[in-house]
């Protein structure tokens, strides 16, 4: 009976992790749904930011904040790698580290050298193997990041744009489509972009209060800080759906593993029955 | 029914209060500004302090905001409120921090990265010890 017992051990242990497993993913399911709450909770900020600016870009044309402008020629870029905490959520980082290296290739062929920003544990392991220009990096924002964090490291990214050191901005993160899909995106953040489409019916302008560049210039770094939250959130209710997603498919492995094994089990239980009763008989019969 | 000015009061984590009001005071960069429905178009950046609400029934309600800007149409009000007092030498401390973290990180003398690599060692050792139990078994055979 040693095999039998070998099976036991084994099946128990499939079960323990199985129990870990359903637990993860009734985890991530209730997180998931705070997750896409807090997602849809940040978006009025930043369109609401996104209408200002263009108001005051199409009021006051004459100024132009240096993340407006008009794009230059592209030496150096930055990216902003927004990725989870943990593991065990799929190929959600590493698809999104693909994504980027495919484009980092991309603009290597074209001669342009990144620098990055990590927002997130995995994102500066997989930085620390690939190699790379770290600029900044917060890790454990855990499950209701702040702006507060953000701020810092978004700063040194502005900081670098405004300097001249790199000519573009991006924020690259996991775009929630649904529970079941995960894309990564590569958004631009600076230079932004004004839409040209709308012209005003008739022109109205604000009263500033000190004056229009104090307001924009406060408005636009806010704007960035808020989209870089948005994308962190996001990534966030990725990470959660992910996860959930992986556990299920876990859980449902262990649960195959542990019906083969156990027919496996019976098997040799019987055999050694039969083994038993056939050494009885034959005992028996040469007595 | 007395004229109402509609109140957005949004922060980047989410909105804090939507609704009417007959007034509304806030502490704008160059003093307390108070409006009222129908003012002229009108933006400035807030100083923390308080933002009150002056509702229909006449009640007041208070909200702390830490900063952010106040932007004024004639029957919309939209407060985009900070989440973090900002002041620029706060925000630099928080900018040296992150590049702080990113060399410490770098340098590899945080535990997070001693564990990743304990892990991988870890890893290797593992698959060495099957190597060994392998051979002997086929030993033994």
């Amino acid at each position: 009976m040693a095999g039998a017992k070998e099976i036991r051990t084994k099946i128990a242990s499939i079960k323990s992790t199985q129990k870990i497993t359903k637990a993860m993913q009734m985890v991530a399911a209730s997180k998931m749904r705070k997750a896409q709450d807090r997602m849809a909770s940040s978006r009025p900020y930043a369109e609401k930011m996104l209408q200002v600016i263009n108001h005051l870009a199409h009021a006051t044309p004459e100024y132009r904040h240096s993340f407006m402008a008009q794009e230059r020629p592209c030496k150096r870029v930055g990216y902003i790698l927004v990725s989870s905490d943990r593991g065990l959520c799929g190929g959600l980082n590493n698809n999104l580290f693909r994504r980027l290296v495919a484009e980092l290739k991309e603009q290597r062929a074209a001669g342009i050298e990144p620098i990055f920003c990590t927002i997130g544990a995995k994102g500066l392991a997989f930085f620390k193997r690939f190699g790379g220009e770290v600029r900044a990096q917060v890790t454990h924002l855990g499950d209701h990041p702040h702006v507060e964090d953000l701020i810092g490291p978004v700063k040194v990214m502005l900081d670098a744009f405004e300097a001249g050191e790199i000519d573009a901005l991006y924020v690259v993160y996991n775009e929630f489509v649904n529970t079941m899909t995960q894309r990564p995106r590569i958004r631009p953040l600076v230079p932004i972009v004004i839409s040209q489409k709308e012209p005003l019916p008739y022109h109205w302008d604000y009263l500033y209060e000190p004056d229009a560049k104090t307001v924009l210039d406060a408005l636009l770094t806010r704007y960035i800080e808020s989209l870089v939250y948005q994308a962190v959130v996001e990534n966030g209710a990725c990470e959660q759906a992910a996860r959930m997603v992986a556990m299920k498919a876990a859980s449902d492995n262990a649960g195959n593993l542990i019906r083969e094994l156990q027919l496996v089990y019976n098997k040799a239980r019987q055999a050694a029955i039969t083994q038993e009763i056939s050494e009885i008989v034959g005992g028996a019969a040469a007595v | 029914m007395a004229m109402t000015i509609r109140v957005d009061i949004v922060s980047a984590e989410g909105a804090i209060h939507s609704g009417p009001a007959t007034m509304v005071y806030a502490s704008a960069e160059l003093g307390e500004v108070g409006i009222a429905p129908r003012h002229t178009a009108f933006i400035s950046r807030l100083r923390p302090g308080e933002v009150r609400v002056e509702n229909e029934q006449g009640e007041q309600e208070h909200f702390y905001v830490s900063g952010g800007i106040i932007e004024v149409q004639p029957h919309v009000v939209t407060i985009l409120a900070d989440t973090a007092i900002r002041a620029r030498d706060l925000d630099e401390a928080a900018a040296l921090e992150a590049k702080r973290r990113a060399e410490d990180a770098l340098a590899g003398q945080k535990a997070e990265f001693e564990y990743a690599k304990a892990q991988a060692e870890l890893a290797e050792a593992v698959a060495q010890l099957r190597a060994i139990e392998r051979l002997r078994k086929m030993k033994r055979a």
